[in-house]
This record gives C-alpha cells, sequence and structure tokens, in this order.
C-alpha cells in the first residue's frame, strides 16, 4: 500500500515546494547559492582551465557543487529504480498529437528512444539534439550568468530583477525553439 | 613584479554564480551533506517527471499548466524563505549569517538567456535535469552534458569577445 503511493508521481505543488527548498536548505547549512549550472565551469576549470582567466580559480573551494550534482545524479538512479513505476508518461494529448504530426514515435518512456537513445549518439538526431542542444544550453547558461536554478528560481526567490530578465529570455528562447526551430528540425532529421 | 599584481586584478574572472560564501573550511566529508541534498533533489525531478522532454514539450506548447506550477510554487517557498532568513537573520549551522549575492544586469542576461532557452526547448532539460536524466538511465544524455561542459568552456575562451 504504502509502497504504492510511493511509487506514484509527484503533484507539481509537492514537486515545487520541495524544489523551492532547496533554496534555504543550502543557504542554511553551508552558506551555499543554489545554482547548478556553475558545476559545467567547475569542471572546465577542474580538468581544462588552459590558463583561461574564466577558469582560473581555485574550484576546490567550490567542491560542494559538483557533490551536488553528483547527487542529483544519484537521485535520478534511486528514484528511477526503487521508487517509480515504469509505466508510460501521461502527456497533454494536444503535446502528444503535435509531437507525432512532427514525426516523433516512441512515447513510452520520460525521454522518446528515437531521439534520445544511445542509437543516436553518431546520427543527424543525436548530432542536432545531444550535441547542438547540449552546446547551447552550456554556452548560453554562463553566457547569462545562471541557469533554471540560479536565476530563475534562486534570483527571483532573492528579488533580483536581471533574474527576472533572464528567466523571461529563457522562455522567449524556448517558445522560439519549439516553434520555429524544431519543426524545421524534424523536416532536417526525417 | 607589479605587472603581475595589475594584470591579476585586470583578469579576475566575474564571481561564480553559485558561490560558497561559507567562511569556515569545509573537509571532504562534509561536502557529503550536499550530496545528500542533491539526491533528494534528484529524486523528485524523477518523481514529478521534470527530467522528461514530453514536460517541457507540454510547457513550450502551453499545454499544461504542471511546469509553471512546479516553477512556480518554488519561486514562491524559495521568496518566503528567503525573506524569513533575512527578517529573523537565520544563521547557518556553522553560526555564520547567510550571504546573498545581488545580480548585476548584463546584456549576457538577454542574449544567454535566449540562447540557453533554444537548448532548453532542444534538449528538454536544463543543466540539473541533464544529470537526473543519466542517472535514470537515458545513458545518451551523458553526450548532451559533455557538450554542455564544452559550450561552457568556449564561452569561457571567448567571453571578452562577447557583447556584454
Amino acid at each position: 500500500m504504502i509502497l504504492e503511493f510511493i511509487k506514484q508521481p509527484l503533484p507539481w505543488y509537492v514537486a515545487g515546494i520541495l524544489i523551492g527548498l532547496t533554496v534555504p536548505t543550502l543557504l542554511l547549512i553551508g552558506n551555499k547559492t543554489f545554482g547548478i549550472s556553475s558545476s559545467l565551469r567547475h569542471v572546465c576549470a577542474a580538468c581544462m582551465p588552459a590558463k583561461i582567466p574564466f577558469f582560473s580559480y581555485n574550484w576546490k573551494d567550490e567542491l560542494w557543487n559538483l557533490f551536488f550534482v553528483i547527487g542529483v545524479l544519484l537521485g535520478g538512479l534511486i528514484g528511477t529504480h526503487f521508487l517509480t513505476d515504469s509505466g508510460p508518461i501521461e502527456i497533454a494529448s494536444e503535446t502528444k498529437a503535435q509531437l507525432s504530426a512532427l514525426g516523433v514515435k516512441d512515447f513510452s518512456g520520460l525521454m522518446p528512444l528515437d531521439i534520445f537513445g544511445v542509437d543516436q549518439i553518431f546520427s543527424l538526431t543525436g548530432l542536432i539534439f545531444m550535441v547542438f542542444g547540449g552546446f547551447l544550453i552550456g554556452f548560453g547558461s554562463r553566457y547569462a550568468g545562471g541557469c533554471t536554478s540560479g536565476h530563475a528560481i534562486m534570483g527571483l526567490s532573492n528579488l533580483q530583477w536581471p533574474s527576472l530578465v533572464a528567466t523571461i529570455s529563457f522562455m522567449v528562447g524556448g517558445f522560439i525553439s519549439t516553434w520555429i526551430l524544431l519543426p524545421y528540425i524534424f523536416k532536417l532529421i526525417a | 613584479m607589479e605587472k603581475v599584481a595589475e594584470f591579476t586584478t585586470k583578469d579576475i574572472p566575474t564571481a561564480c554564480s553559485a558561490p560558497n560564501a561559507l567562511v569556515k573550511k569545509e573537509s571532504i566529508t562534509s561536502n557529503f551533506k550536499y550530496l545528500i541534498v542533491g539526491i533528494v533533489f534528484g529524486i523528485v525531478f524523477v518523481k514529478a517527471e521534470i527530467i522528461s522532454w514530453f514536460r517541457i514539450q507540454e510547457m513550450f506548447r502551453l499545454d499544461s499548466f504542471f511546469m509553471y506550477g512546479v516553477i512556480g510554487t518554488a519561486v514562491v517557498v524559495g521568496a518566503i524563505s528567503v525573506f524569513i532568513i533575512k527578517k529573523f537573520n537565520i544563521k547557518t549551522i556553522q553560526g555564520e549569517t547567510v550571504i546573498f549575492h545581488p545580480k548585476k544586469f548584463n546584456k549576457g542576461q538577454i542574449i544567454g538567456g535566449l540562447i540557453f532557452g533554444l537548448g532548453w526547448a532542444i534538449t528538454g532539460a536544463c543543466p540539473g535535469p541533464l544529470f537526473a536524466q543519466i542517472g535514470s538511465g537515458f545513458l545518451a544524455i551523458i553526450v548532451t552534458l559533455l557538450s554542455a561542459i564544452a559550450g561552457t568552456w568556449v564561452y569561457g575562451k571567448f567571453r571578452d569577445s562577447l557583447p556584454l
């Protein structure tokens, strides 16, 4: 009974509250400002600083951030394998219809495997959705000085108007990508 | 000697956007508490299906309130927490004053923000969910993560010639 309850998907307000509580938790257990994309910068500083000033700092002082993201990875593993029923994900019918029309075939899991499967890594699909998409995330988040966590959640929680500007820009970029770029991309890989 | 000093002050990279403001030095083992917070965070990501490419598509197609509800609630809870911490001057468990870092406006928040948004809708993930997707078993996303690290590196390399 209890296990069945635990395995159900979380409603949005529970997820929202728990994610929001990350902000005071990190502040109070160690004066840490919530932000995930900074971990990518620390990896650069640790592995390939190449004398670039932007990566020339003592990344070991920010080790907490790397522990945090490794935790997120482990949480993904634990949540998937022990706490979730592997059933098909419910998708809004309108979105499903539009994505089918674009050419998405796999609606069985959290990610469509005809786009994000391992066998797509060396295809044009993988090049666009993983390599190109990933590059935009890394480049854009650092250029913007943060991502959804640092700006949309931490920045807005601290009532920083530049973070509102960034958050609006994230959303505008996403709408452009979804409505203008994606139809073109799907035609390209069809 | 003087020249070196000048060089370093001039080229101090902008501060980390998610900085560690703790004065007290932490040992490697004390970092495990952040690992645990990360694990809880990752579980929530999976349990609420936030790591799903479909959820992000629903959001940008305005077909579902779900992600708006998640982010909206998170901001409200975060804002109330920050307000309480400031109002009552609540200290960290080490007894230090909580430090908040104001964000300065620059054009990067618009240009970089737009670029990030383009990638967000394509990959269906921001940096946090990327890690959770890999943990969830979508191993191809390691490629996305490596490419995001490469994107960060290229930004760092060329940041002086980008409009700010």
